[in-house]
């Protein structure tokens, strides 16, 4: 019977190395034991250098996602015996710089989901008076799948066009973008579609998919994303057709 | 900013309509002509029948719509893999040239060859 597994682990210490280096640890192996309590064993018991994120432990924050074996996962999601006999590579997300060991630079995903205007945009807000703004649950479906992103970056990681374009608004931003546009609250629709459909936009995915494999949270940006390609090219169509609809 | 991108949703959507359109027509057209006709299974119809079939204006718009709008989903998707699979970003403008050129051509050929019948 196995009882412990290696992990090896990339390690980058800009004040140590120039290059990232990989580091073999020996932990126990649990069957209740995820990757990142692997991590969290070698941090209080073989080396408190190890730097990582994490918050939640339970698939909510989105704040552990990592390459094992160059898939990008929630590592607090993932079973170390998935891995047996081993070993695990561990290494920071793909597609964005890293700043030390398994922590990555998040900064231009930030920005590029602000872009997006992930909140409700009104035109006029109603007045406090005339109470909340009602929904049906129907209304609420509509949406309900993509506001389940945690803003984890896996998709960010698995999608080819994101290393290959670095500009890409990306999967999480776009189906965010979805979340809000088919909200009936929002009336922000217009905006982001601007910018969705410039250089950057929609168009720079070529559905490869990768981004709806990963998501721990079944979101499906890849579907989110063909949905406003198709709605996109009808209003193309539309204001070519019609130039005098354009308000 | 009106970029070169601006014009996507176009191409986007030949390239979406062809690939509907391929998938029904091409896997059933290709059955009948490439495998059932040659090896037998169907009797093959006559060459003046094929003809006149051919020359009722529904087919040829039909068969017009499903070769065109295949070469365009063709050409989209071979742009990209030249772009993305072969990295070659830098010839950007070329490969749109080539390849829509390419489905221009056989659009144009194809309008040529039926409507000349
Ligand atoms: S620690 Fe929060 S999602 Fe994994």
């Amino acid at each position: 019977m196995q009882t412990t597994i290696s992990l090896e682990i990339q390690r980058y210490r800009p004040e140590q190395e120039s290059e990232p280096v990989y580091q073999s640890y020996e932990v126990p192996l649990r069957k209740d034991w995820v990757i990142l309590d692997a991590l969290n064993y070698i941090k209080d018991n073989l080396d408190g250098s190890l730097s990582y994120r994490w918050s939640c432990r339970m698939g909510v924050c989105g704040s552990c996602g990592m390459m094992a074996n160059g898939t990008p996962v929630l590592t607090c999601a993932t079973f170390l015996e998935t891995y047996a006999p081993g070993p695990i590579r561990v290494e920071p997300l793909i597609n964005f710089p890293v700043i030390r060991d398994l922590i990555i630079d998040m900064s231009e995903f930030i920005t590029k989901l602000k872009q997006m205007k992930p909140w409700i945009v009104r035109e006029e807000e109603q007045p406090l008076s005339d109470g909340e703004y009602l929904q049906t649950p129907d209304q609420l479906t509509e949406y309900k799948q993509y506001s389940m992103c945690i803003n984890c970056m896996l998709c960010y990681a698995a999608c080819p066009i994101v290393g290959l374009e670095p500009g890409f608004l990306g999967p999480a931003a776009i189906a965010l973008a979805q979340r809000y546009n088919f909200d009936n609250r929002d009336q922000g629709k217009k905006q982001r579609t601007e910018i969705l459909k410039e250089d950057n936009g929609i168009y720079e995915c070529t559905f490869v998919g990768e981004c709806s494999i990963v998501c721990p949270k079944s979101v499906d940006p890849a579907g989110a994303i063909q949905r406003y390609k198709v709605a996109a090219a009808a209003e193309w169509w539309k204001s070519l057709l019609l130039p005098w609809g354009n308000r | 900013m009106k970029t070169r991108k601006s014009i996507d949703p176009f191409w986007w959507s030949l390239f979406g309509t062809g690939g509907v359109i391929a998938a029904l027509c091409l896997p059933a057209l290709l059955f009948l002509n490439g495998v059932a006709i040659p090896l037998g299974w169907i009797e093959a119809p006559s060459y003046e029948h094929v003809l006149t079939l051919v020359k009722n204006s529904l087919t040829r718009l039909f068969l017009f719509v499903v070769i065109s709008l295949s070469l365009f989903h063709w050409a989209h998707r071979f742009r990209f893999t030249l772009y993305d699979g072969l990295q070659l970003k830098h010839l950007n403008q070329l490969i749109a040239v080539l390849c829509y050129g390419t489905a221009m051509i056989g659009t144009i050929a194809s309008l040529y060859t039926l409507w000349g019948l």
